[in-house]
């Protein structure tokens, strides 16, 4: 079958149902949106699809035209690029997203801007598509700013709301700063291998021809500042939790499965980049313990269902990044892929959780949902124990094999990841059993009207919750016998170095993880599963505190960056603008004025001195010709 | 120059002319400064006459008659002028009340 086919099956759909919903889906009867706003992703997996049948194991380039050309040599094409990398990111963004969609169908019903949300939904997987499928740098650049749009419209989704729309601007802005820094790397890789295709780049940075180190490095830092935003890792991720605002959907699809991953598969993408700079290798594997770390102990003291499960994607980034930074770009993918499925249940399900309680989000106004809602009862217990990384759930092989490969380089790293993921199994438990377990906390009224969800998103649970178990299949460790079927898959997309990890330390990893779980398990349950009243914040210290307040850092942002800027800002609007560009700007002015004023006495209307005028100029008349 | 009468030549044509300046610019200053409407119409008169003074003045003076009969003609077209002005100021009058020439601004477009 023709590639370009293949590829037109697979990208345009999505942006056909953005442009029909979003111009006349208010017009449309109810199912129709939601059949076509179903559909168009449908097309673009069943492409997908097609596209693995056909294109795996090659290296597909599809160029549809010029886009312009640069001064010298430099070409960009509007071209895309299908491998086998490519290939797992368009299953995760149209496998996920479909059943995101259609997840929103019954999520969303009820909403009056229902045909718009479906439509942003749709852009959304239209930009995510170009994204992963772009073959330079600039294709996906434009598919980069589109998410981050789409990201922004879908936060401020419901835009009465003053805090929502602060919180869409919130995450524009950050994610603007790594963009900023995205596009300088994009010129300085011009600047310094003449290429822009990512085959170019890669050919000339592996012949290592003429190659300058720093300038690489820098290169390599500045896209991963670019991916810091968008993966919402430290300095920049104080935005994703404040993304919550959006409606649940939307957390799972762009804030969970897909978007934020950008930044992973940026950086897999320019895997060659980073073999060769260790510097930035190491800050790239520093900065994602830091998140890891930093979002696990957040997440600890979080009592919004929703955040806690945002500082819970901020951490799984973390692992991500740092399992990029010590060179195991396949087993990040793994990891993405794994996480895509649970958190994406884990979303959804929370998402279940507010539908049937009406909005309510807060943990210490839940409980003894368990017989209330079964389905979502059981899809949300495979999700937490596939997050926590219980065997043999998927978040349990691809964590395992971070932890894994980050032990066989750095013992700190690794000792902080493992804390961080005691961590990630306590908050996400204490979650579960806060929230299922115990009795019920909220007011009597609406106790009286939880009810489990429609099908349209039970079914989607269900779907998500299987993929949870089996995900982690894919990445089977050595010590099991089994071939890696990832790393096989992905083999002919990255090179990656083999890490050699003892058996025994393997063996003991696994008997450690069960063990600590099965203690955590314990511990949590007590402690939360019999909770009957609602908590008290009484007796917290201060580092309770320090967490519950997300270590400050929107404070010392606000006071280091935002105040000061805003400071400047008035400043300059109250000093510079109305005390010199006003005064400036309002001397012609004056000047018309005063002379208009002057000249307004002319015209008085009293005849004499009309009278007196016209003599003035017959006398000055005549004595010109006196003296001439 | 023998034909003009000696009665006229024992006054200059300059002493004429002199006096006919200053009561033109005595009319002007009137209408200038005068707010009564009647006197600024007496005032035109007098500007009038010494327009006319100069006419004839002058006329005598080159023995030529078609300055005086010009004259004639202005005096008759002078007191048409002045019925029709003297009306029109009784107009203004009973309109306004008033023949105070600066408030006739109001008439301004």
């Amino acid at each position: 079958m023709n590639p370009e086919i293949i590829l037109h099956l697979i990208l345009w759909p999505p942006l056909l149902g953005f442009i029909l919903n979003g111009i006349i889906g208010s017009k449309f009867p109810k199912w129709l949106v939601t059949f076509m706003a179903c559909l168009m992703p449908l097309i673009s997996f069943v492409g997908t699809m097609l596209a693995y049948v056909n294109l795996k194991d090659k290296k597909t380039a599809i160029e549809l035209y010029t886009w312009f050309v640069g001064e010298g040599a430099a070409k960009v094409n509007f071209g895309f690029f299908i491998d086998n990398l490519t290939l797992v990111m368009l299953f995760v963004v149209t496998g996920v997203g479909t059943l995101i969609h259609v997840y929103s169908s019954g999520y969303m019903a009820d909403d009056k801007g229902y045909p718009r949300f479906m439509a942003y939904m749709n852009l959304f997987m239209f930009s995510m598509l170009m994204l992963v499928l772009g073959s330079n740098l600039v294709v996906l650049f434009a598919g980069w700013e589109g998410v981050g749009l789409c990201s922004f419209l879908l936060i401020g989704f419901w835009y009465e709301n003053l805090e929502y729309n602060k919180a869409a601007a919130k995450a524009f802005v950050m994610n603007r700063i790594g963009d900023l820094a995205f596009l300088i790397a994009i010129f300085m890789t011009i600047y310094a291998t003449g290429a822009i295709e990512f085959e170019d780049v890669k050919d000339t940075i592996i012949s290592g021809v003429n190659l300058n180190e720093p300038i690489m490095v820098v290169i390599a830092i500045l896209f991963f500042i670019g991916a810091c935003g968008k993966s919402a890792q430290i300095p920049l991720f104080t935005w994703l939790p404040d993304a919550m605002a959006g409606p649940t959907p939307v957390s799972a699809l762009i804030h969970a499965a897909t978007m934020v991953t950008a930044g992973i598969y940026l950086v897999t993408r320019m895997s060659f980049l980073y073999d060769v700079t260790p510097i930035a290798q190491t800050v790239v594997a520093i900065t994602g313990c830091l998140t890891a770390f930093v979002a696990a102990s957040i997440a600890l003291k979080q009592n919004d269902i929703k955040k806690i499960l945002a500082y819970s994607t901020v951490s799984q980034l973390g692992y991500m990044a740092a399992a990029l930074g010590v060179g195991a770009y396949i087993t990040a993918i793994f990891h993405l892929m794994t996480h895509a499925f649970f958190k994406a249940l884990l979303f959804l399900g929370a998402g279940s959780v507010i539908h049937g309680l009406h909005g309510e989000q807060d943990i210490r106004n839940m409980g003894g949902l368990k017989s209330k809602m079964k389905w979502t009862y059981m899809t949300m217990l495979i999700g937490t124990l596939a997050i926590i990384g219980c065997p043999p759930f998927a978040g349990f092989f691809s964590k395992d094999e971070i932890l894994a490969v980050v032990y066989s380089k750095n013992f700190v790293f690794f000792i902080v990841l493992a804390i961080s993921s005691v961590f990630t199994a306590w908050y996400m438990l204490r979650m579960f059993f806060s929230t299922f377990h115990g009795t019920y906390r909220g007011s009597e009224e609406t106790h009286a009207h939880i009810h489990e969800s429609p099908w349209n998103m039970r079914s989607v649970l269900v779907i998500l919750a299987g993929l949870s178990i089996v995900g982690g299949f894919a990445g089977l460790p050595e010590i099991t016998g089994q071939a890696h079927l990832l790393e096989k898959f992905l083999k002919h997309a990255i090179f990656q170095k083999a890490f050699h990890v003892s058996h025994l330390f393997e063996y003991v990893l696994w008997a450690v993880t069960v063990v600590t779980l099965v203690i955590l398990f314990v511990l949590t349950y007590k402690r939360y599963a019999g909770v009957d009243r609602k908590y008290t914040d009484a007796n917290e210290n201060y580092l309770a505190k320090l967490l519950a307040n997300k270590y400050y850092l929107d404070e010392i942002y606000d006071f280091l960056i935002v105040k000061p800027l805003k400071r400047t800002g008035s400043w300059l609007m109250h000093t510079f603008e109305f005390g010199v560009v006003d005064k400036i700007v309002s001397i012609p002015t004056a000047i018309v004025q005063s002379g208009s004023f002057a000249l307004r006495n002319l015209q008085n209307g009293k005849l004499s001195w009309y009278l007196l005028y016209s003599i003035i100029g017959l006398l000055i008349i005549l004595l010109t010709f006196i003296i001439i | 120059m023998n034909h003009i009468p000696e009665i006229i030549r024992t006054i200059s044509l300059e002493q004429y002319l002199l006096l006919s300046a200053i009561l033109f610019f005595i009319g002007l200053l009137g209408v200038l400064v005068r707010k009564n409407i009647i006197i600024v119409f007496m005032c035109i008169e007098i500007m009038l006459n010494a327009v006319n003074l100069m006419m004839v003045a002058t006329s005598a003076y080159r023995g030529d008659s078609a300055g005086q009969i010009m004259v004639l003609f202005t005096m008759a077209v002078a007191a048409a002028e002045v019925s029709v002005g003297l009306a029109i100021i009784v107009m203004i009058y009973k309109n306004l009340k008033t023949t105070n020439i600066d408030l006739f601004s109001q008439m301004k477009g």
